[in-house]
């Protein structure tokens, strides 16, 4: 019941403190170019800053690696280097943010409350297709808002029942898509022909590592900022659990 | 008798150049690099090319430059691949799905685009970015080459053609030229040579460069399979491989695949091929592409 509360509360806060700062124009962040075109443009979308983080989800035969960059950014500053963009939402289901600073974690603490709540009101596991249709709705929800999440999110899970691996690709526009292998930021331009070339839905655990090691090493190559490392975590039927990932490798360009 | 001897020691080949006077005459008769076009009255005319094409910023601009591009050139073992797609754009618009992307530099082999089984001697550049300015300066690039081999009486190094392609892009940068261009050779001097040339007057040798809006899709396969010591058929695989994977990811390319292979002798064309065959090839043989449905 505590709990109940707390992720009620949750809710009111957070949709309390962004109406507060919604009072900035909008006008503000539009680039200088870019003032020409309509004003009228569907919710200033463009006036939100996401940063791009690297976000990579990979499913195999009976699991789903996610792999999110360690590096919180802010401008040119590199704030923390540990920092860990995941959120585990039940046993079954990971999931992993990057976006506008601020949005990512408030929006994973309020997904992550209201599914406890679920929980516990119905005494039952969300399974992942649910909690992607939940998040999704919430995204949805928010996006009509005044002051919308501008979060990009990857969701990991395992059917308890079932034990087959889903993975959802999800973005700030909410919109939602069942993929076998997703990356999301910049890591999408390096890392999907990589998979395109070398996914396989059968997969084991050791060649998904394997797998998720060339998309680092490409973009260790070819990204021109340092996104510390990735922290992996992999979500079977046994839940969730951080693998140990060698963030050292030199790579030598071609 | 010191006379004699130097009159019977002079190198076979000597009388064969022309004299120091001759050569000056002829270096120092270069075309000027201004080739003077007129250029329009106003003060900047590098914002006004801007504000006349910058379909991101203003999307009812005038002028819709043909861009996005896949290319990509890598050497190994066994001289260089060059392989581009054939989309060309004007914004949303597919201009053409037929562009031959990959441009015979030299004098023995311009014009000649036959698929034939023997090697033709001579350069390949690559074109990216604008299509206009790349053909026009790929083809003046041409030009110069043939000149040096008449001039010089032997072929242009890929060092030197670059320099020449780089040294203009230079003299006009800030006057809005757009391109991306890589230039392959193989020559007794340099052995197989490749250069990347762009119109911010960049110029850089290298071993593996990709060009174009689809470039990081081509580098994210062409990187993971990389080997200098590939053999002739798994380059081959690879430069087709890297190109289908951006065709098949970047809105900007596509079409078909267009392949060379730059060898001692010189290049040889390996087809210009439709990518929608080779990619359900790829994907049904091969089971990649695992997030493309094929059942209805």
């Amino acid at each position: 019941m505590t709990q109940h509360r707390a992720a009620l509360r949750l809710r009111l806060a957070s949709s309390s403190s962004r109406h507060s700062s919604s009072t900035r124009p909008v006008t503000l962040f539009l680039p200088s170019s870019s003032s020409s075109s309509s004003p009228s443009s569907p919710l200033h979308l463009s006036a939100k800053r996401i940063i791009d983080y690297v976000l990579l989800g990979i499913t195999g035969k009976d699991f789903v690696l996610m792999a999110a960059s360690k590096a919180a950014m802010r401008g040119p500053t590199i704030l923390k280097a540990e920092d860990d963009k995941t959120r585990q939402l039940n046993k079954h289901n990971l999931m992993i943010y990057s976006g506008e600073a601020g949005d990512t974690v408030q929006f994973a603490e309020y997904i992550n409350a209201n599914i406890s709540l679920y929980s516990m009101r119905n005494d039952s596991e969300l399974r992942p297709e649910a909690v992607a249709n939940f998040v999704r709705s919430e995204l949805a929800r928010s996006l009509r808002s005044r002051n919308a999440y501008s979060v990009n999110l990857l969701l990991g899970g395992v059917d308890p029942i079932s034990e087959k691996p889903h993975l959802y690709w999800m973005d700030y526009l909410a919109s939602l898509a069942p993929v076998p292998y997703a990356a999301h930021g910049y890591a999408q331009y390096y890392c999907l022909s990589t998979l395109d070339k070398h996914h396989h839905p059968d997969i084991t655990l050791e060649q998904g590592l394997k797998l998720l090691t060339m998309c680092t090493d490409e973009l260790k190559r070819r990204l021109p900022i340092d996104y510390k490392g990735v922290l992996v975590k992999v979500v079977t039927k046994d839940g969730v659990k951080v693998l140990d990932f060698d963030n050292d490798r030199i790579v030598k360009s071609a | 008798m010191d006379k004699l001897i130097a009159q019977y020691t002079r190198s076979s080949h000597q009388n064969e150049f022309y004299s120091e006077q001759e050569q000056h005459d002829l270096t120092e008769s270069h075309p000027p690099l201004s080739l003077k076009f007129s250029l329009p009255p106003i003060d900047d005319s590098r914002a006004f090319l801007r504000a006349m094409t910058d379909d991101h910023s203003n999307p009812s601009c005038p002028i819709k430059l043909a861009h996005g591009t896949t290319t990509l050139a890598f050497r190994f073992q066994g001289g260089i691949i060059v392989a581009t797609d054939s989309r060309a754009t004007a914004g949303n618009w597919i201009a053409s799905q037929t562009v031959k992307k990959v441009i015979p530099v030299s004098r023995l082999s311009r014009g000649e685009d036959k698929p034939t089984d023997a090697p033709t001697p001579g350069l390949l550049g690559t074109m990216a970015g604008g299509a206009a300015d790349c053909q026009y300066w790929l083809r003046y690039l041409s030009q110069q080459c043939t000149l040096h081999e008449i001039r010089h009486k032997r072929r242009i190094t890929v060092a030197a053609a670059s320099k020449i392609l780089a040294n203009l892009t230079y003299g006009y940068k800030g006057y809005g030229l757009s391109m991306g261009t890589m230039l392959a050779g193989m020559t007794p001097q340099e052995g197989p040579a490749l250069y990347y040339i762009d119109s911010d007057g960049t110029r850089l040798p290298g071993n593996l460069f990709c060009v174009g809006s689809g470039q990081t899709f081509a580098y994210g396969v062409l990187d993971a399979n990389y080997r200098y010591d590939l053999s002739e058929e798994e380059a081959l695989e690879l430069g087709r491989r890297s190109i289908l994977a951006a065709m098949h990811r970047d809105a900007y390319s596509g079409g078909f695949i267009n392949l060379y292979h730059v060898k001692e002798e010189g290049w040889v064309h390996h087809g210009f091929n439709d990518m929608n065959p080779i990619f359900w090839k790829t994907k049904l043989e091969k089971g990649e592409f695992s997030n493309v449905t094929s059942e209805l």
